[in-house]
């Protein structure tokens, strides 16, 4: 195996494995500060905050050092590769740079959105001087407000790292964004009339190590040291991005993507980063309600879920087909589990169907050619099933029903009057029926509705729960290459809606409080397709169910 | 944990003597003291409210959000007075300042509303020595009264009036003119800071006499 030896300790990488310092170093648990360089894009090396001493150990035990320091990241190690990253040379070079990179900048933290997670901050203060020399008058460039509809820019905090650029060139391929002049009075650009409007386009913000490229949408709401994050799963489209939940005393301000090299990657799309408003609209459903006639009864949570329970177990007689319970895929798989266990055990004969599955156009690949054609290797893909769980529902409903019935067949069948109740557990924010099929809903004589936003159909139901939206529950998200991902309650929902496992868990009588942990164990038990699930914590990055790793149930909790 | 017997000492009081178990010298010297005040005529009785005390000017009292040579806010909605606040008193909403507007180029942020609950306020004065452009201070109005909580939520509008009142008052001095982030913004008077941390003896770089250049 080759050897590298970062700061008098040998590390051992593989025989195969393309490193530069920077990763070699951070294998020897030591971090060498960098902006420009991002694992996922092209090296620059324009920084130059992460030079370090290079040599070379011969096979006679001799160390050859290079007289000059060299930029980590773009330097690759080899076995017998030396580096030092902790010389008095390399601390020297680290606070020059530093202090060429604050020469213009306004050190304006106090109204920066970025400050609090801001690369200049953190490495000011680690590597930093912690005061300028300069007495001359800073060079300040104008803002500019329009890069993109989503993105504006502080030309002056820019530090000139380029990543934005590279990202625009290399992952998204529509390379909107340039540098313009040279030398000290470079700035970045969009090519006139083409603003970075991209699908991705949010990326460069996360992107940027300072606070020059801001996101419009979260500018000046809140400090960033007062939000709290959550690890959480977009439910965006079946590629199912990692992200963080970023919320504030429950307000939900952001989600950042979050690195993941089982699931998408370290970007995410902006559908999914600016497409979570309807969690926070005043459509959201806030009270149960239990109607008959059209008039209300009660808006009570004990009262509408006891006669919800009763009503139910009314029907364990009803014949084959009469009882249909729909599960939307966007339903986690523990909500999926004990839908379909509960329907089962009040009636056997309940038809376990899968709720609409949206699909908009084509999966949109990225990068894009000059024409707008994908081309090769991908990097991203936003897919066209837009919802998160289709395969850990299926995999339910393959379990309890033993075939995936569709939800088109399943309203046939309501329209021509053979289904007597339905129970549709739908959580889509695009509703899970058209307003023209409403109509078609008519015949039920019992029609249960627990979703996230107010419907027209909904409006009809004689049952009314209010559910939660993903960000505000536990549980299990597969996405489209079975990963099985955990996602987190990252803050409370409105007051009266309550999160959609805890709903079914009391509907079922179960003893005990929701906990998607051990119910994954349960149903990894139960359930031979969803076995991986068995470890109960999926962790940070996910389980793949196609790789079913047998492991022994671990204790929970 | 039991004390150790051995670490207490046991003091005996001192016995009296003769005259002292007579208590007159005693009697006699409180009769001085009286007969002091009896001859001092300085009162220290304070005729509050017809007569207002002369209040220190660092006294902590109402908060006022100051003005800048625009007659702007000054502040800048930073909300470090927020954070470092531990009553949680101040609640800060911040808006994009104007673009287009010429009254606001120099500005990116400023407070769109600034609400502090005078009730909940310890006047510890934390928001003062964080603001970084000096806009919220604390005046020596002491003497808050109200009919209502609403009442004492004071906003923006309110803070401002305070400052207009309290900004000629000899005690309530303005205690800067600077309207921008620190020294480094202030570009037209720039000077060589000293060093914000401690400079250690090995550092090379620091010793330079010029930017960039290490011997």
């Amino acid at each position: 195996m080759p050897t590298v030896i970062v700061n008098n300790k040998p590390v051992e990488i593989g025989p195969s494995e393309k490193l530069n310092c920077i990763q070699a170093a951070e294998r020897a648990g030591d971090t060498i500060p960098s902006y420009c360089w991002h694992h996922d894009l092209s090296v620059v090396a324009s920084c130059r905050m992460c030079l370090v001493e290079v040599g070379e150990k011969k096979p006679d035990g001799t160390i050859a050092m290079q007289p000059k320091l060299s930029p980590g990241c773009q330097t690759p190690v080899k076995d017998g590769t030396v580096i030092v990253s902790n010389s008095e040379k390399v601390l020297a070079a680290q606070k020059a740079t530093l202090e060429y990179l604050l020469l213009n900048h306004p050190l304006d933290c106090p109204v920066c959105d970025q400050a609090g997670e801001c690369g200049l901050q953190d490495y000011s203060y680690k590597y930093g001087r912690g005061y300028s020399r300069l007495q001359e008058p800073k060079n300040i460039k104008p803002d500019k407000d329009y890069i993109g509809d989503q993105i504006t820019l502080f030309t002056d905090r820019c530090i000139m790292c380029t990543r934005c650029v590279r990202f625009t060139r290399e992952i998204s391929g529509t390379a909107e964004m340039q540098v313009v002049s040279r030398g000290t009075h470079e700035e970045i650009d969009i090519f006139p009339g083409e603003p970075c409007n991209n699908k991705l386009a949010g990326n460069v913000v996360d992107l940027c190590p300072v606070g020059a490229l801001c996101s419009k949408d979260f500018l000046y709401q809140q400090r960033v040291w007062w939000l709290k994050s959550k690890n959480s799963v977009c439910p965006g489209c079946s590629t199912g991005c990692s992200i963080t939940v970023d919320q504030n005393e429950d307000v939900l301000y952001r989600l950042k993507p979050r690195e993941n090299p089982q699931a998408q990657g370290s970007f995410m799309c902006d559908e999914g980063r600016f497409g979570w408003k309807y969690a926070q609209s005043d459509r959201r459903l806030t009270l149960p309600e239990q109607r008959s006639a059209g008039k209300t009864i009660s808006r009570d949570w004990d009262v509408v879920l006891s006669s919800l329970g009763t009503t139910l177990a009314d029907l364990s007689d009803q014949k084959s087909g009469a009882f249909v319970v729909a599960i939307s895929p966007w339903a986690t798989v523990e909500e999926a589990y004990l839908l379909a266990k509960f329907a089962k055990d009040v009636n056997p004969n309940a038809r376990l169907a899968l709720g609409p599955v949206r699909t908009v156009g084509e999966d949109d690949l990225y990068p894009k050619d000059i024409h707008g054609q994908p081309s090769l290797p991908t990097r991203f893909t936003i897919r066209a099933e837009k919802c998160p769980n289709r395969r850990g529902v299926e995999a339910v409903l393959n379990h309890f029903q033993g075939e995936v019935v569709p939800f088109s067949s399943v309203l046939g069948d309501v329209e021509s009057g053979s289904v007597d109740t339905l129970f549709v557990l739908g959580g889509d924010p695009e509703g899970w029926i058209s307003e023209a099929d409403v109509p078609k809903l008519d015949k039920l004589k019992l029609l249960i509705v627990q979703d996230l936003l107010g419907s027209p159909a909904s409006a009809k139901a004689h049952f009314v729960l209010p559910g939660a939206a993903w960000a505000e529950k536990d549980g299990t998200f597969v996405n489209h290459n079975g990963l099985a991902q955990a996602i987190h309650r990252g803050l409370r929902g409105p007051e009266g809606s309550r999160p959609d496992g805890r709903i079914l868990f009391e509907l079922s009588g179960r003893s005990g409080l929701f906990h998607a942990a051990s119910l994954r164990q349960e149903i990894a038990s139960q359930i031979p397709e969803l076995a991986a699930l068995s470890v109960g914590d999926l962790g940070e990055f996910g389980v793949s169910l196609t790789s079913a790793a047998k492991t022994e149930p671990q204790p929970v909790g | 944990m039991p004390i150790n017997p051995k670490d207490i000492e046991w003091v005996e009081e001192p016995s009296m003597n003769f005259w002292e178990s007579t208590y007159l010298p005693a009697v006699f010297d409180g009769l001085r003291t009286t007969g002091q005040h009896v001859a001092d005529f300085h009162p220290v009785t304070e005729f509050y409210p017809e007569q207002k005390p002369d209040l220190p000017s660092h006294y902590r009292g109402v908060h006022r959000l100051n003005r800048d040579d625009k007659g702007r806010v000054k502040c800048v909605a930073c909300m470090m007075c927020a954070t470092a606040c531990p009553a949680r008193c101040i609640d800060i909403v911040a808006q994009d300042a104007p673009k287009d507007d010429p009254h606001w180029a120099d500005r990116d942020k400023f407070p769109k509303s600034f609400v502090i609950d005078e009730l909940k306020c310890i006047y510890c004065g934390m928001c003062e020595e964080a603001c970084p452009v000096d806009s919220i201070e604390l005046t020596n109005i002491f003497d808050l009264t109200g009919m209502s909580r609403q009442e004492m939520m004071f906003d923006k509008e309110k803070l401002l009036s305070v400052f207009d009142q309290t900004k000629d008052s000899a005690n309530n001095p303005v205690r800067t003119h600077k309207g921008k982030l620190g020294h480094a913004s202030d570009f037209t008077n720039l000077h060589t800071l000293g060093p914000a941390t401690t400079v250690r003896a090995d550092d090379r770089s620091a010793k330079a006499n010029s930017a960039g250049v290490i011997e």
